[in-house]
């Protein structure tokens, strides 16, 4: 399991785009909202948080089709299905591959890009610690919606509207943690259903995500 | 004799196909009594004025759009678990008569909201799970319609509808979290006490009788014809390979 993360990785590193390419996006969605609404200080740092939770879903949708789709068309992922490693396990590892490439620098550089929006401090610790407990679930929602759009050709508006109603309760309780950390009102429920949804997903999604490989490659 | 006697798409055509007309019919008569028993013979309600009506409307559509996705659901489970083909075409069928209703019970919403609340739409959990299930149904259906292998697409929508409906009751209540309500409680309930008033209540369960017994018509109607397109799809494809063997 370990050697196919680092193998995703590398790939992800020396075919170029893994890491840059979520990250140029979600800089491209922070310059243009400015565009958008116009340049006053005080309705941006309000509306900062959200616009980079939504940049951030963004950027993890347009990556999903990099899980399986390479594999897939190279014929390494039939090999991997086959190999003594469960479903499950590819499942979750590609997941985390993805996560590492895409959710992780995204979560890191949310409060960069915050301070372009006009990010409150605390505003900016609240929103890193938010992405850094959503983002895992997205990437392993995503991967399960890759898995069941991997046979579909130009799948990619598909897997959108397949993935971004599954990606809702993650956007409604991790952007209303920032807020509310940001405001500093009470945040133990946002906070304890973030980290639950997330450890739900990583334990439950796998099991679906090998079911739906299997069907796709039988 | 079991339940399962009827997975057998022959029996269930023969059994069902008789149903499906003298549904219809009972769906025509009960949505025209309850119809027009709430719109012509009911008093208007107070503060309400005469918009109270398009709750015959209203309330039943929801009421469909909602079981309909439970109904998906469990055929989904039953197509997974006991790999039954009509279980998977009803649940392929039942997908666009919840979208529709899903469909008519926002606009109705709409069209009701905008007198009494003073707007079309609000963020409002209510409303938002609905729109959140509309984006479910499409999602569905666009599934069904995108995977050309009938086994693999049965297997991939029941996959994503029980993972759907999981992230659909966490939506429902994370919405529920998010907004304060504007939409008032539940019109129906088993708790008899939190009906609305009587005279409201008869014409009211009598449409929800009538769009039910349209739902199960219509249902009933797709899955068969579902079920005579494969067989015709399975013969045109035998006689190919008859005509490629001669």
């Amino acid at each position: 399991m370990r050697a196919l993360v680092l193998r995703d990785l590398r790939l992800a590193l020396r075919a170029g785009g893994g890491f840059g390419l979520g990250l140029a996006f979600l800089l491209i969605i922070v310059t243009l909202v400015p565009f958008g609404i116009g340049p006053d200080r005080a309705l941006l740092g309000a509306v900062a948080p959200g616009i980079l939770w939504v940049g951030a879903l963004l950027a993890v949708l347009l990556s999903l089709d990099r899980i399986f789709a390479l594999d897939h068309e190279d014929g390494s992922l039939p090999l991997l299905v086959t190999s003594p490693l469960p479903g499950e396990g590819i499942a979750l590892a590609k997941a985390a591959a993805h996560w590492l490439t895409t959710g992780l620098p995204i979560t890191l550089a949310a409060p960069v890009l915050g301070l372009l929006l006009d990010l409150a401090a605390p505003a900016r610790l609240w929103l890193l610690l938010a992405l850094a407990l959503g983002t895992p679930a997205l990437s392993m929602i995503g991967t399960f919606g890759a898995a069941v759009t991997l046979g579909v050709r130009r799948g990619g508006l598909l897997l959108s509207l397949l993935v971004l109603p599954l990606y809702m309760p993650v956007l409604i309780y991790g952007a209303e943690l920032a807020r509310r950390g940001a405001a500093g009102e009470a945040v133990t429920t946002p906070l304890l259903m973030l980290a639950g949804i997330t450890l739900a997903t990583l334990a439950l999604l796998p099991f679906a995500t090998a079911l739906v490989l299997r069907v796709n490659l039988r | 004799m079991s339940i399962w006697e009827y997975a057998n798409p022959k029996k269930f055509i023969t059994t069902f196909g008789p149903w499906v007309m003298p549904l219809m019919v009972v769906a025509g008569v009960l949505l025209v009594v309850g119809l027009g028993w709430g719109f012509f013979l009911t008093p208007e309600a107070q503060n309400f004025g005469s918009t109270v009506k398009i709750i015959y409307i209203h309330v039943p559509s929801a009421f469909v759009a909602i079981n309909a996705w439970i109904m998906m659901l469990v055929t989904s489970l039953v197509w997974l678990i006991r790999r039954h083909h009509v279980s998977a075409l009803a649940a392929r069928a039942a997908a666009p008569v919840g979208l529709v209703m899903t469909v008519i019970a926002l606009v109705t919403g709409a069209i009701w909201g905008q007198p009494m609340w003073g707007t079309w739409w609000a963020w409002e959990p209510r409303l938002t799970s609905f729109l959140i299930l509309f984006l479910f149904y499409l999602g569905y259906i666009a599934l069904w319609s995108a995977v050309p292998e009938p086994e693999t697409a049965a297997d991939l929508t029941s996959a994503v509808c029980i993972v759907g409906s999981v992230f659909a009751v966490l939506s429902r209540y994370a919405v529920l979290f998010w907004a304060q309500g504007l939409h008032q409680g539940a019109s129906l309930s088993v708790d008899r006490a939190e009906h609305v008033a009587d005279v409201y209540w008869l014409p009211l369960m009598v449409s929800m009788a009538g769009f039910v017994a349209l739902f199960v018509a219509l249902v009933l109607m797709r899955t068969i014809t579902e079920i005579r397109a494969r067989r015709i799809t399975a013969l045109m494809a035998r006689a190919e390979r008859a005509e490629a063997v001669a």
